[in-house]
């Protein structure tokens, strides 16, 4: 019997979806307004506690629209989800000790 | 009497006891994902190590002297005050300009993998040629950039810094740097080199998998489930390069 693994598939692609492209083109504006935002504040704001509060909050904003939006994982299922949520809370921990951990290292030093 | 019969009969199966997919994902994504979470513990690691490093060193206040700004090898240095050229414009202070542009390369190359991944759902063929090019693109943009940048930084400002024996040191090495303490320029080298190489690996699999669908692979294959996997991956990268940019330019 003949192969015919390397013949031409007739494939007729579907129409694009245009709400679907509108919602990613508006995740990449928000995606741009934030970081604008960011610059805005990097250039225009001295109070250094503020700035680094704020910086953090507008990060997380993004890697959760790039996350739930790009990555899809808005629409996966619940168990998917946090099977990979809940393992970041290491993360967290790791903040948290390493940043205490600098904090006693410049008093033991300074 | 039988329909209750055959309910009793019936053994308490759930989702998981198998041959259900209960994730609703297919292995290989699925593997995508774990992969990109342990990905996300080595780069959390070198972050939140910066973080550390740079708490346990004095912040550089010079800049609010009337002297103005001096590096200063025992004191973290200002971030605005080390990443302020761009490319043309030689000596004029330009502070987060050039990252900036470069975050915008790389959410734009997020966007056309987005709209790649889009076609391949609907089997456009075409549409996933034009958007992984302009994905590789972007990416190869910015990995030019970012060796700019590098080589910027290694080269170092037109001062330096005066060393006890009397000769000037200009840029960054391994060993020794202008800027601040030797670890900033370490972890700089690590933490973008990385970062880089991420996005390197990402090139490399966009170029294959542009490959794959041009010769009509997936088309015979009847999805474009690739694409989507190599997708994940491209924007992880860019969500990295998104906490980069928070950590090591922006605070």
């Amino acid at each position: 019997m003949a192969h015919h693994e390397h013949d031409e598939v007739v494939v007729t692609p579907q129409p694009a979806d245009k709400a679907h492209i509108r919602k990613i083109w508006m995740t990449a504006l928000i995606l741009g307004v934030v970081t604008a935002i960011e610059f805005l504040i990097a250039f225009t704001v001295d109070n250094a506690t503020f700035r680094i509060a704020v910086f953090i909050g507008l990060t997380i904003v993004k890697a959760f629209y790039i996350v739930a939006e790009f990555m899809h994982m808005k629409y996966e299922t619940k168990s998917l989800i946090w099977s990979i949520l809940i393992p970041t809370i290491f993360i967290i921990w790791l903040i948290i000790a390493l940043l205490v951990e600098g904090g006693e290292v410049l008093d033991a030093r300074f | 009497m039988a329909t209750k019969s055959v309910t009793l009969d019936k053994p308490m199966r759930s989702v998981w006891d198998g041959g259900e997919s209960p994730m609703k994902a297919s292995y290989g994504k699925l593997m995508m994902w774990f992969f990109l979470l342990s990905d996300a513990f080595t780069f959390s690691a070198l972050l939140i190590s910066y973080g550390m490093i740079r708490y346990s060193n004095p912040a550089n206040v010079s800049a609010a002297t009337d002297a103005g700004y001096r590096a200063s090898q025992s004191e973290w240095p200002i971030p605005d005050m080390v990443f302020n050229a761009v490319p043309f414009l030689h000596g004029v202070h330009l502070p987060l300009v050039f990252v900036g542009i470069m975050t915008f390369i790389l959410i734009m190359s997020s966007v056309t993998m987005v709209l790649a991944v889009e076609a391949g759902h609907r089997m456009d063929r075409r549409a996933v040629e034009k958007y992984l090019l302009w994905t590789i693109i972007g990416g190869a943009t910015f990995l030019g950039c970012q060796a700019w940048e590098w080589s910027h930084f290694i080269h170092g400002t037109d001062e330096g810094i005066l060393l006890a024996d009397g000769t000037r040191f200009f840029g960054a090495n391994l060993y020794m740097n202008e800027y601040g303490p030797q670890l900033f320029a370490d972890l700089f080298f690590f933490i973008t080199g990385f970062h880089g190489t991420h996005v390197f690996s990402g090139i490399v699999l966009l170029v294959l998998i542009f490959f794959n669908a041009a010769t009509g692979v997936y088309e015979r294959r009847g999805h474009y489930e690739m694409v989507e996997k190599v997708g994940l991956y491209w924007h992880f990268v860019d969500l990295v390069w998104v906490f980069v940019f928070t950590f090591f330019y922006l605070i």
